[in-house]
């Protein structure tokens, strides 16, 4: 059965289409992603799945109900992680399940016997009656995560639920999803921009960028679908004209791209590449600086369907953030 | 009604546990009152007055010894002989001196001849209240020396007999409907109007847009506890301030039950009057740069601090829609005078129509989506 079915949904701020008619159906028991990066739709996508925006065009069912003719239906039927930590400080962990379980109508025998199942879940029954602002970043959301369980949701919409959270927060949060997910049955649809987090928590991804829906299947037949097994990334003193030319003649290689001297070759074979690149520049009196040899990610999927790299649309989307981090660098 | 019950109750909970919030809202206004109410409520006293006696006759000593009296006396004046009358006017425009009581050389023959006999006053008036009272004092002394030495059994010319209906009513006590008044805005605008703001800057309602609650219950959620803070706060100022200034009786139980009325009934339009004023706004400076803005605009042209037959048509207007003016005059028919309900049932009358039509805009601007 087909838990999300979104077919053309449109969104337009103004003049700006922030969604410019996006369709894709998510089976019940699906873990599906929509991976882009900030600025490329996700939130606003996943904003008008939650109810909290009215779509323009197009239509969506969450569950079977329509968005917008059966607003609360969905409402009663999803959990819901926003983007922003949405808890409140001053309460302390219990409470904030206890007001959210009302919120939802939960009968109170059944509010005790949920609440102490999902904090054993998220691992913070010792924490129950700490306020949530004396919790770090991973802990709450942690109790996010229960929150939105806390009505027994059949599919839980998570917007970017590691952003802004350490290393290890993050490997801490998608374990309890998959347990969560395992144990409960759930449809997840959860939005990133980190590729790892994508690659591997979800069955399906969908990229998206500017809006649109660029390509769609599992992690795997997603880079399967790209040509090149492997990238190499090389860079080189100054190099001979024509010489793009010469790498794409190399064995096994299937693209070259670059400028300057640094350039990108997808390749059927890494290793056989990467010895006949050293054996040419060699005989050619060019020098490398650099050589690495990498499998094909996500990254190398995005650039592929977008003409650009992840973490340059990023960057694109935080310039601000990419200047510190030059200027810190 | 299940859901508004979890508004309210995360509200009183999260209330609760913020002191800052409940001592500013309580305790500012609370010594606003007794600041402002000893510091306007005093009479003027040692004001400092040169004495020129350019005539030395008996008359001019006589008005000298009555100026002593007063000074030993009621203490308004401490005075100061001055022989040279430049002297005591640079000395008056240096701030030294208050004002200048000048005895010209002809006074005694003229007031031997009855004969229009002056002394005259030059006196600060860049501060009206010292050249107020200044004028006040030396006019009643003026009064003093002109009575006959032996006045007649029945008076020939008429006469003033003032009644007062009430108790002597301290300024401090003036002073208290408004601020119970100011102390109900503080903790609607801070605990209802800035959080509010900043909850839903921080992205919190989106939180609870997501839960099944409707537009109603969410409205009625945030309105009921704003109102129920606020009343803490009014009822709070209304015990300890009345205390404090001295109200009479102030535990009595049916006026007790009367300014409860009266607390709710406010604070209800004014959590109304601060909702429509944030229904749509997202940016938290606004509240705080408008906070201070509407204190000045709501307080002061009520009749808080001063009686508005004294003020500009344009502040009268104000007056006239202000939430404020009928709660303060509620609550001054109340505590000063312990009227009933018939004596301010035109200020509740106001104040609900108010909370409902501020309430109902309110409602229909309130968006139940992003």
């Amino acid at each position: 059965m087909i838990a999300i079915d979104v077919q053309q949904i449109v969104k337009k701020f103004g003049e700006f289409t922030a969604v410019n008619g996006v369709s894709f159906a998510v089976p019940e028991g699906e873990i599906f992603g929509l991976l882009g990066p900030n600025g490329a739709g996700k939130s606003t996508l996943i904003r008008m799945l939650v109810t909290l925006l009215p779509p323009t065009a197009g239509t969506a069912l969450v569950n079977g109900f329509d968005v917008i003719k059966q607003a609360d239906d969905v409402r009663r039927s999803i959990g819901v992680i926003p983007q922003a930590m949405t808890s409140d400080l001053e309460l302390s962990v219990e409470e904030n399940l206890i007001i959210f379980a009302k919120l939802y109508g939960v009968p109170r025998a059944k509010r005790v016997k949920l609440i102490a199942e999902l904090l054993q879940a998220v691992e913070l029954t010792q924490w129950r009656d700490a306020q949530v602002k004396n919790l770090s970043g991973g802990m709450r959301r942690r109790v996010e995560i229960a929150r939105g369980l806390v009505h027994e949701p059949r599919i839980f919409f998570l917007d970017e639920p590691t952003t802004g959270l350490d290393p290890v927060s993050r490997v801490a949060v998608w374990e309890m999803l998959g347990k969560i997910k395992s144990e409960r049955n759930l449809t997840i649809l959860i939005t990133t921009h980190y590729m790892d987090e994508a690659d591997k928590l979800c069955d399906r991804i969908a990229i998206v960028d500017h809006g649109e829906l660029k390509a769609l299947d599992s992690p795997l037949k997603l880079k399967a679908s790209i040509p090149g097994k492997n990238v190499l990334e090389a860079t080189f003193s100054a190099t001979p004209p024509g010489w793009e030319e010469r790498l794409k003649q190399l064995p096994d290689v299937e693209t070259v791209s670059g400028e300057d001297n640094i350039f990108r070759l997808k390749s059927q074979n890494g290793p056989a590449t990467t010895l006949a690149l050293m054996e040419m520049a060699a005989r050619s009196g060019v020098t490398v600086h650099s050589l690495s040899v990498q499998s094909t990610t996500l990254d190398d999927v995005f650039v592929h369907y977008t003409g650009r790299a992840l973490r340059d649309a990023l960057q694109e989307a935080n310039p601000r953030e990419g200047a510190f981090a030059l200027r810190r660098g | 009604m299940g859901r508004t019950w979890a508004i309210i109750e995360r509200e009183m909970r999260r209330f609760r546990r913020s002191p800052v919030l409940i001592a500013i809202a309580m305790v500012m206004p609370l010594v606003q009152l007794v600041v402002l109410g000893y510091a306007f409520g005093g009479n003027v006293k040692h004001l400092k007055l040169a004495i020129v006696d350019q005539d030395r006759s008996v008359p001019a000593v006589k008005v000298r010894e009555l100026a002593a009296a007063i000074a030993s006396g009621a203490r308004t004046i401490d005075t100061l002989e001055y022989t040279d009358p430049g002297a005591a006017l640079t000395d008056l425009r240096n701030g030294k001196v208050n004002g200048v009581l000048t005895i010209p050389p002809e006074f005694s023959r003229r007031v031997l001849e009855r004969a229009d006999p002056k002394v005259a006053l030059i006196e600060d008036n860049t501060d009206n209240f010292v050249s107020s009272a200044l004028a006040a004092t030396l006019s009643g002394m003026l009064a003093s020396y002109n009575q006959p030495p032996k006045a007649s059994r029945i008076p020939g010319q008429a006469t003033l007999d003032i009644v007062e209906v009430y108790p002597y009513v301290a300024y401090i006590q003036y002073l208290l409907p408004g601020s119970v008044v100011m102390s109900i805005f503080m903790m609607v605008m801070i605990g209802g109007g800035i959080i509010f703001i900043d909850d839903k800057n921080r992205g919190l309602h989106e939180g609870y847009l997501v839960t099944p609650i409707t537009k109603f219950e969410l409205i009625a959620g945030f309105n009921i506890s704003g109102t129920v803070k606020a009343v803490i706060a009014g009822a709070f100022l209304m015990t300890i301030g009345s205390l404090i200034a001295g109200i009479p009786d102030p535990f009595n139980v049916m006026r007790m039950f009367r300014l409860f009325v009266v607390i709710v009934v406010t604070a209800f339009a004014l959590i109304s009057l601060m909702f429509l004023l944030m229904v749509r706004v997202s940016d938290p400076l606004l509240p705080r740069a408008v906070f201070g803005v509407l204190n000045t605009l709501l307080y002061f042209p009520s009749g808080a601090v001063y009686p508005q037959q004294g003020f500009p048509g344009w502040m009268q207007a104000i007056a006239v829609v202000d939430p404020f003016t009928y709660a303060v005059h509620a609550f001054k028919n109340l505590l000063l005078k312990n009227t009933g309900f018939e004596a301010i049932s035109y200020d509740l009358g106001f104040l609900l129509l108010f909370s409902v039509v501020a309430m109902t805009a309110a409602t229909a601007l309130f968006k139940r989506t992003l």
